[in-house]
């Protein structure tokens, strides 16, 4: 648990997602890394340890009131490998909330398969970059709501100008020169139903989300974006939903136990963020 | 999250395939609580069967033209031969009059009422958890669900204007749309109560207990 007291917390009034008169809520994410069909964790995609069973996570998040949760299949991209789907299908099959897998997902039929084993959407990053149209293919398929643009991004250092971030893949290591907000307005318009946006910069350091990336992609696209890289705590997640984001999705402060997925949400609903109130 | 593999022992329904999006996970939930579904494109197995599941996905028009003729007999034969059915997303609104999605398409008409867009100024389509506001608590199907409960949508469409008898729940998202109806035997959700952790199955299993019951007392 973390230091603060409720006498430190300020009282606010009720926000609610995005616009107007809406009873939707935010969305706490929690991400599980697959890798070989076991969850691990590392820094920037570093250093991997193995925290166990991917059904078996999500369906204790699930418990603790996790609104949603997302697998990223971390060996998919480097070493061009298809995702074995059993862990998938185990998932479905106990963890009736909606389930997001990325990792290798190149082709409409990657995608149908994921689809198949139990996955409610799908997210896509690097493959898109290298054929956008794979967006629309999937979202003339399938539908946008279950077409995730998964988008790292890194901030462009050393400049007096305006900041800006560039498109990387790779777990960082592959610089794409791309625009990370233009990259983002193309791939909506191609069929992207929500955006995955991770800072690479912030990833794994527990320093607190890239605000300022979320503004300006949440002032610029309409749909869903979730805030990924950097969770440490409260605060974080708060900022993260103050600056636009609709979900906001954290791995190490969940698996490392320093707050319970209800215990967040608690603590985020005592400051007026709209909850999905979990099950007892 | 639920009971396992209990909540409703054998009770048979069957789902109906209108041709569009991943019903996987809906026979999963059903699975889960313990109940014999089967996915069928087969118009006699529809005509047939006593407790009927029309899911669906994606936008109105093609399951609408997939059910056009014996499928859509199919499904009036077995209602009036007394079976229930549960409508959900796009499977709920195909239940209505009609939609508004692509100019007008007439929809099975089994409940009141006409499918429209959700306002602009609000994300939209609508991902997300949403709270049921004027639940007809008093009704089955919300049997041991709170006041307040949450369930996941995704839908830009929702049935707007429905005549009071019909409204079983609403929630707000830009507007006040229909979340619940149901008329006589035929019910149905916008929300997709197979992802809506615990709540959802339970109205699933109030579901199936309410066909069963009326079946039993045959």
């Amino acid at each position: 648990m973390s230091g603060e007291t409720e006498a430190s917390l300020p009282k606010i009034t009720v926000r609610v997602e995005r616009g107007g008169e809406s009873g939707l809520t935010f969305r706490v994410i929690p991400c599980l890394d697959v890798k070989d069909g076991r969850v691990v964790k590392g820094i920037q995609f570093k250093n991997l340890r193995d925290l166990g069973d991917p059904a078996e996570s999500a369906r204790r998040y699930a418990e603790q009131g996790a609104d949603e949760i997302v697998f990223l299949d971390i060996t998919a991209a480097p070493e061009g490998r298809d995702t074995d789907l059993d862990w998938v299908r185990r998932t479905a099959e106990q963890v009736f909330i909606p389930l997001s897998v990325g990792g290798g997902v190149r082709k409409l039929d990657d995608a149908a398969r994921l689809l198949r084993a139990g996955a409610d959407k799908v997210a896509t990053n690097t493959a898109a970059i290298e054929r956008p149209e794979l967006l629309t293919e999937l979202a003339e398929h399938f539908g946008s709501q279950c077409v995730v643009l998964s988008v790292d991004a890194k901030r462009l250092t050393g400049s007096d100008q305006p900041p800006a971030w560039d498109v990387v893949t790779h777990g960082g290591r592959k610089a794409r020169n791309m625009d990370v907000l233009e990259w983002i307005e193309r791939g909506v318009e191609l069929g992207a139903g929500e955006i995955l946006l991770t800072s690479i910069d912030a990833d794994g350091t527990r320093d607190g989300y890239d605000l300022e990336l979320m503004r300006r992609v949440t002032r610029q696209v309409s749909v869903p974006v979730i805030a990924s890289g950097g969770a440490g705590n409260l605060d974080h997640l708060a900022d993260a939903m103050e600056a636009g984001a609709s979900a906001v999705l954290a791995a190490s402060i969940f698996h490392e136990g320093t707050y319970t997925v209800a215990e967040v949400k608690h603590r985020l609903r005592q400051r007026g963020f709209a909850m999905r109130e979990e099950i007892g | 999250m639920s009971d396992p593999r209990s909540a409703a022992p054998g009770h048979r329904v069957v789902v109906i395939d209108a041709g569009v999006g991943n019903l996987g996970n809906l026979m999963r939930a059903l699975a889960h609580l313990g109940a014999e579904a089967e996915l069928t494109v087969d118009p006699e197995v529809v005509a047939g069967a006593r407790c009927l599941v029309l899911p669906g996905v994606g936008a109105f028009r093609p399951p609408r033209e997939n059910l056009r003729g014996e499928m859509e007999t199919a499904v009036r034969r077995a209602l009036d031969a007394g079976a229930y059915l549960l409508g959900i997303c796009v499977g709920y609104q195909l239940l209505f009059d009609a939609s508004d999605e692509f100019g007008s398409t007439d929809g099975l008409g089994l409940l009141p009422g006409q499918v429209q867009r959700l306002p602009d100024g609000v994300s939209l389509p609508q991902i997300g958890w949403n709270q049921l506001v004027d639940v007809r608590d008093e009704h089955p199907l919300f049997r041991g669900l709170e006041a307040g409960s949450h369930f996941y949508f995704v839908h830009t469409y929702a049935p707007l204007e429905v005549p009071e008898s019909a409204v079983l729940a609403r929630a707000k998202h830009g507007t006040t749309f229909v979340a619940v109806a149901g008329r006589d035997r035929v019910f149905g959700t916008q929300f997709h109560p197979e992802k809506s952790g615990a709540n959802g199955l339970r109205l699933i299993e109030n579901f199936l207990e309410m066909a069963h019951e009326a079946d039993s007392s045959h």
